[in-house]
């Protein structure tokens, strides 16, 4: 299959993007006894989705979340454009799995809240709030509160307050999964939209295989026990065309390989 | 034990990131003896300060009426070792036994008629919800007058005290359980008396017994209240008798006697409510 | 006992007494001085060993044992020490209702959503900003909770503060009415005092209902 690109262990990429964007090198992670994570290294290329694919336990939280600098490496290092990683930077900007929105503060100020933690004056985060807050389809809800809102237009207020503060990179943790069926196919076109329009680096944790295959434009498939990374495919599937990405074979291919080579890992 | 975990993995990150790459089970076990360890010596250490504190004030003195820890603990000892104590607590004991007893029967039976039928709901169930909130020490003066200054006053007033948490949080409890298990075991046939007494009723007896634990506790403040107020017997009396002849030891003795034993009596409650419904904790606060 | 209707008719002509006035005074005065004293001192203490380990291990057991404790029992060791008066009388109520006000804000800055403080931290936010802006509002069910059960166990505890000294407030009005067998009066007293409390009680419990969607949410 000449369309993937494939690479075993620790290996890089045989035909690595020239711009990386975030790179991962030798990370490893122990929890007491528990490795999480083992001599991991892993390229994100400048403004293309990667995502981390992998059965529960296989650690691919634990590495978005040392990318972010919200828990740190037991040893190797994490870099974003080529500065090491040392704790959360205004770099990065996280989507979290259960939306972590304030349940008392409105969609304005859950959305304004990275920046007036950065000190941005009222009336100018406002603004910029206002306008992703209309970007991401929820014009109207400024002064609603998130118990109001269903959990799609919730992780959308995570979403907009991620991109409100204009960081080059954008970690999702499995975004998607407290969303509905319909909702979710929804956000996953307007992710595609995203990446083309924002030119940002979107590293997106999910453990749905056609998730990953429909949306990314590198997969790193993890795999647990002790955790590292299996291989790193890249799914060539025209997106541009118009046709519909899920008949497409090239697409039905590469998920059926990739189940086939996590269907032993999973109990 | 969750809690336990995630800062036993902090604590485990810090060692690492201190230089050491991996973490054998070997230093695991060793952190771990380590926090047993640190627990116990935490626990000798709040009670040494508290109890040092109690010391140096009696002995400042902070006022007439306040004996040092050692004074007060070797009064205690006296009164254990000539076996007034125990005495005491026999009579003390009686009407907090009988009042706890006759709440729990009359308490839970109140509460599942209460929880099961909706008409018993609406009549009853605003009554018990005033009595929880509301002071009912006050009745004591009006149950002396009526039962006069006997046992079954004392034992009245455990029971009014003990009585409402029991019934609502029996009452809450049956009226709140699963709708799905319910019609499971309908759907497999059950009749209404299997669903109560093989459904309805396990399923609310984690909170029907937390219940009964707080109506205990609510019964030893009934029972020392009606000592103290009513006429002084028991535990009471060498309360009351020794503030009146001025032997602070032995009073301070008393009541470290009576909190004493009705902590570790409800904590020993706790502790077996933990093991019988261990899985089952949903944190009900009621009070 | 007397019918309701003297009772009623005794309680219109009694709520305008001085006796009664000047007791409910007291009363009100000792029960909000001991709340104020407990919510002030028992939530930043709360607060403070929900963040720090070192603090929770040596306080929590006695938070513990307090809370369960038949506090009855300590009232003599404060009437020997603060007299027969005021001091005692508050120092009771808030006694009765410190405990679970310590432990519920304890709990609610122990069951923050870990996700809200790595938010908060992904943005940059200093130990300060996640002090105020997410620690305190977070915690505010859990501290209201605890609030109200202890704002209720108050009114218990100034009651009994009352009885067992029983020459002030309500107390010795009851010792009043009592002696002098003046049921009607002893039972419009009694109502007064069970309304004002369930009407506290019901009023805080509306309070913790209106912002309860943040648990939810949670």
């Amino acid at each position: 299959m000449s369309q993937i690109d494939r690479s075993l262990g620790r290996a890089a990429p045989a035909a690595p993007p020239a711009d990386i964007a975030v790179s991962v090198r030798g990370v490893s992670k122990n929890y007491g006894d528990v490795q999480a994570l083992e001599n991991l290294s892993l390229d994100f290329p400048r403004g293309q989705l990667t995502s981390l694919l992998g059965p529960s336990g296989c650690g691919k939280t634990t590495l978005l979340k040392i990318i972010a600098g919200l828990i740190p490496a037991s040893s190797g290092s994490v870099e974003v454009d080529g500065r090491p990683v040392e704790g959360p930077g205004p770099d990065r900007a996280f989507v979290f799995q259960d939306f972590a929105l304030l349940p008392w503060a409105s969609v304005l100020r859950n959305v304004a809240f990275g920046l007036e933690l950065r000190g941005v004056a009222r009336s100018e985060r406002e603004d910029r709030a206002a306008r992703y807050i209309r970007e991401v389809g929820l014009a109207g809800f400024e002064q609603s509160f998130p118990h109001e809102l269903s959990g799609g237009m919730r992780q959308r207020v995570g979403l907009a307050r991620a991109l409100s503060v204009d960081a080059d990179v954008l970690l999702l943790d499995e975004p998607f999964s407290a969303v509905d069926e319909q909702t979710r196919r929804k956000f996953q076109e307007d992710m595609l939209a995203l990446v083309e329009t924002e030119r940002k680096t979107f590293i997106f944790v999910t453990h749905s295989i056609e998730e990953a295959v429909y949306v990314s434009d590198q997969i790193a498939i993890l795999l647990p026990r002790p955790s590292r990374v299996h291989e790193v495919i890249r799914p060539s599937i025209s997106r541009g065309g118009g046709g519909n990405i899920r008949r497409d074979a090239e697409y039905l291919d590469i998920v059926d390989e990739i189940w086939a080579s996590l269907r032993s890992y999973v109990e | 034990m969750i809690r336990a975990g995630r800062s036993l993995a902090r604590d485990a990150g810090k060692g690492a990131s201190g230089g050491r790459p991996r973490v054998t089970a070997g230093t695991g076990r060793a952190i771990d003896a380590f926090r047993t360890h640190r627990s116990l010596a935490l626990k000798v250490l709040s009670a040494a300060i508290v109890f040092g504190a109690w010391e140096i004030a009696g002995r400042v003195p902070v006022s007439y009426a306040f004996p040092t820890f050692i004074n007060s603990m070797l009064a205690l000892m006296r009164m254990v070792f000539d076996g007034s104590l125990f005495v005491a607590y026999a009579e003390t004991l009686q009407p907090l036994v009988i009042g706890v007893a006759i709440s729990a029967l009359v308490g839970i039976g109140m509460g599942l008629w209460i929880g099961l039928n909706a008409a018993s709901r609406w009549l009853f169930s605003p009554i018990f919800i005033v009595m929880q909130a509301a002071p009912l020490a006050a009745l004591i003066p009006i149950l002396v007058m009526v039962y006069g200054i006997g046992l079954t006053s004392k034992v009245f007033v455990v029971c009014i005290m003990a009585m409402p948490v029991i019934v609502l949080n029996t009452a809450s409890a049956v009226a709140n359980t699963p709708g799905s298990i319910k019609e499971m075991a309908t759907s497999f046939m059950a009749s209404d008396r299997d669903v109560l007494l093989k459904v309805v009723i396990p399923a609310a007896s984690p909170i029907i017994f937390s219940g009964l634990r707080l109506g205990v506790s609510a019964g030893f403040i009934g029972a020392i209240l009606s000592e103290l107020k009513i006429t002084p017997t028991g535990v009471g009396d060498i309360i009351t008798y020794s503030r009146s002849v001025a032997d602070y030891p032995s009073m301070y003795a008393a009541i470290f006697s009576i909190i004493l034993l009705a902590v570790v009596f409800l904590n020993l409650l706790e502790t077996l409510e933990n093991r019988l419904f261990e899985g089952n904790n949903r944190g009900y606060v009621s009070d | 006992m007397p019918p309701l209707s003297e009772v009623v008719v005794t309680l219109l002509g009694l709520v305008t007494t001085p006796s009664f006035l000047d007791a409910l005074a007291t009363t009100a005065y000792a029960f909000w001085a001991g709340v104020i004293v407990a919510v002030v001192i028992g939530i930043p203490v709360g607060i403070l060993m929900g963040r720090s380990r070192l603090l929770d291990e040596l306080l929590l057991p006695w938070v513990n044992i307090f809370l369960s404790a038949p506090l009855t029992a300590l009232v003599p060791v404060l009437m020997v020490l603060f007299g027969f008066g005021m001091r005692t009388i508050i120092i009771t109520t808030t006694l009765f209702a410190i405990w679970i006000i310590i432990l519920n804000a304890r709990a609610g800055v122990k069951n923050i959503n870990r996700s809200l403080v790595e938010m908060s931290r992904s943005f940059g936010a200093t130990p300060l900003d996640a002090f105020f802006k997410i620690y305190v509002w977070a915690a505010l069910p859990e501290i209201l909770g605890g609030v109200r059960i202890g704002v209720i166990r108050a009114v218990k505890g100034v009651i009994i503060g009352q009885l067992l000294i029983s020459i002030v407030g309500f107390g010795a009005l009851f010792e009043l009415y009592a002696s002098n067998f003046l049921m009607a009066e002893f039972w419009a007293v009694l109502i007064v005092l069970f309304a004002l409390a369930f009407t506290l009680s019901e009023f805080l419990a509306y309070l913790e209902r209106k912002i309860a969607y943040y648990a939810a949410s949670r």
